[in-house]
């Protein structure tokens, strides 16, 4: 299924696949091919969709088990509320749609009918952050924010189709609700096989002295990019992927921050409300006041526009990280 | 008390006059709960009393013995403030002790004054409305999955139809096809702020539009009701609504005349007034 990207001139992407492909191996639909295997092993697994089946990676689920497949339709309420219904009566229930549907429109279902019941409801919400060129609407820029304020709430930031592809399986061993901000299309092979996701354990993708990068979600691909980049003009950046946002890993961030007198924070969401909250947050309590860079979303609403666009516009591209890096010498 | 094991279906010829001492016992434990606490939704769990009789203890399959018994039929509460009439039903059914009903909306009590899924007997988080009839009908589609003859019923409200959920989730079991769920649409007038404000009316010939079967009945005729439960059990790829009209404080006159009816606070010393009017006008 690996493949390289294709980067001939004037190539569209799909829509919410990551401008980080070029030049990377990839994946298609991690989602959608790892859901499907593991869902044969597992009778208990069904998966829903409200009308965005196509559009995060659910289809060879469906494909291969139409029985247990089902779409609800343009209505995000209906599909976490069947969702819970259905975990009430013994299923794992996967269901996908755009982040900013669940986030924004189903709020109130999350928190009680999944999160308050502990159903075992794994959500795989598609598009997060700035991934989608349709303008506010379809950008959930805030969701991290939201989710995370509802107790009992798992919540996950992937950082490639490695670790997508063991979360999709963690998951299901996972006791209650899960938000798990997911990648689609073709997905950036990043991470070595060796890398083990562990629900609310940080981990430490790149060993460096001089500044330390806390990222989450792709934004940790980026990270290394960028410190690869800047390691090149003479500057040394570690990388501590926090990929499990909830429950955060507050011990391992500040283990890693002490080992700092300089730190950026990169996240595919707004800096408030998100992981650059919470590392302050966590921070603060251990008595640390290094100095941080922020990379993330003002706290606005984003045009539209192409990737590249967005990102160099909002101020969270990889030349705006490679600066952050250098400029924090 | 009488412990129920519903295990088998129904019988043929329901016992009306049964049914009915049923839901006196049920109004019976109402008024003992909301006149130990002082107020509650009195007027509602009078209202519905005859439909929980009826469903308890003629049309649902279940063992309180064992609660999670996965074939068991489904009672899903929408309307969390209901719980007092839950309470009462439960009780009555052997999922409660009679004596713990006291303990209603008393702090700590597992009897709060709206429905948690930690009580026995209950399947969902009420309260918040419009999420019964939607998460009825993910109940409904995995039991089918599992191929278990186990059916889902849900109450839910005229006021909660409202709620635009509820008719997403009323679109979703036409088109699934849920012939093994039930709503019973307790319409009863009333809302938090009054009457019902809003429209709603006709009940029935909405649900028939968006692809049910669908009856409206006196939803205090005990014979209505059993007839009305029968009558769903039809398998034929379409989903049931049995629409209720109901009188908030049905067999207390006082609370039958009450203006503001839905969150009812009644003075210590007419709680024996009640209880009298209770077992004057029943029947």
């Amino acid at each position: 299924m690996a493949e390289v990207a294709q980067t001939t001139a004037g190539r569209t992407r799909g829509m919410g696949e990551l401008i980080d492909v070029e030049g990377k191996t990839t994946e298609i639909a991690p989602f959608g091919t790892t859901l499907a295997a593991l869902a044969a092993e597992r009778p208990e697994i069904v998966g829903l969709t409200a009308d965005m089946g196509r559009y995060s990676d659910i289809l060879p689920f469906r494909d291969a088990f139409p029985s247990r497949f089902f779409n609800v339709g343009m209505a995000e309420q209906d599909l976490i509320m069947i969702a819970a219904g259905l975990s009430k009566v013994g299923k794992i229930a996967y269901c996908t749609t755009y982040s900013v549907f669940i986030t924004r429109r189903a709020y109130d279902f999350v928190a009680i009918a999944c999160a308050h019941s502990k159903a075992n409801v794994k959500i795989f919400a598609g598009m997060p952050g700035l991934v989608n060129g349709y303008g506010a609407t379809h950008q959930a820029t805030e969701d991290l924010n939201m989710m995370r304020g509802i107790a009992d709430l798992t919540i996950i930031d992937p950082c490639d189709a490695t670790e997508l592809k063991q979360v999709v399986r963690a998951v299901a061993d996972i006791p209650g609700t899960v938000y798990v901000r997911s990648l689609r299309g073709k997905v950036p092979v990043e991470l070595n096989a060796d890398y083990r996701f562990e629900l609310g354990k940080a981990k430490v993708l790149r060993e460096g002295s001089a500044v330390g990068i806390i990222s989450c979600g792709y934004m940790s691909m980026r990270a290394r990019d960028a410190a690869d980049i800047a390691a090149g003009q003479g500057v040394d950046a570690a990388v501590l992927h926090v990929g499990t946002i909830k429950p955060f890993d507050r011990d391992g961030v500040v283990a890693f921050a002490a080992g700092f007198d300089r730190l950026i924070v990169a996240e595919n969401h707004k800096t408030t409300g998100g992981l650059a909250s919470l590392v302050v947050e966590a921070l603060y309590d251990a008595g640390i006041m290094t100095p941080m860079i922020k990379i993330g979303l003002a706290d606005s609403f984003f045009e539209c526009g192409s990737q590249e666009y967005l990102e160099a516009k909002y101020e969270v591209d990889l030349p705006r990280f490679v600066r952050a890096i250098l400029e924090n010498r | 008390m009488i412990t129920m094991k519903s295990r088998n279906h129904p019988p043929e010829h329901p016992d009306i006059a049964a049914l009915k001492l049923r839901a006196l016992n049920l109004r019976r434990l109402m008024l003992d709960m909301a006149s130990g606490k002082g107020e509650g939704y009195i007027a509602q769990g009078l209202g519905i009393a005859d439909c929980l009789a009826a469903l308890y203890f003629h049309e649902l399959r279940y063992d309180p013995a064992a609660p999670d018994w996965s074939d068991r039929d489904r009672f899903v509460l929408s309307t969390g403030h209901y719980a007092i009439a839950m309470y009462a039903v439960l009780a009555e059914a052997g999922y409660l002790p009679i004596r713990e009903l006291a303990s209603y909306g008393l702090n700590g009590s597992r009897l709060p004054m709206s429905t948690f899924d930690d009580t026995p007997g209950i399947e969902m988080v009420g309260g918040s409305l419009g999420h019964g009839l939607g998460q009825s009908v993910g109940m409904a589609i995995g039991l089918r999955l599992d191929g278990s003859s186990a059916r889902v019923f849900n109450e839910l409200s005229d006021g909660e139809l409202q709620e635009g959920s509820t008719w997403e989730a009323a679109m979703g079991a036409a088109t699934f096809k849920l012939d093994n769920l039930v709503a019973v649409i307790d319409c009863n007038g009333i809302q938090a702020d009054g009457p019902v404000t809003v429209k709603i009316d006709p009940v029935a010939d909405k649900f028939i539009a968006f692809g049910w079967e669908a009856v409206e009945i006196d939803g205090n005729d005990m014979q209505a009701l059993v007839t009305a439960l029968g009558n769903a059990r039809e398998a034929n790829g379409r989903p049931k609504a049995i629409v209720l009209r109901t009188l908030p404080g049905k067999g207390v006159p006082t609370l039958e005349r009450r203006e503001r009816a839905h969150f009812v606070r009644v003075a210590n010393d007419e709680w024996d007034l009640l209880k009298t009017e209770l077992e004057t006008h029943h029947g």
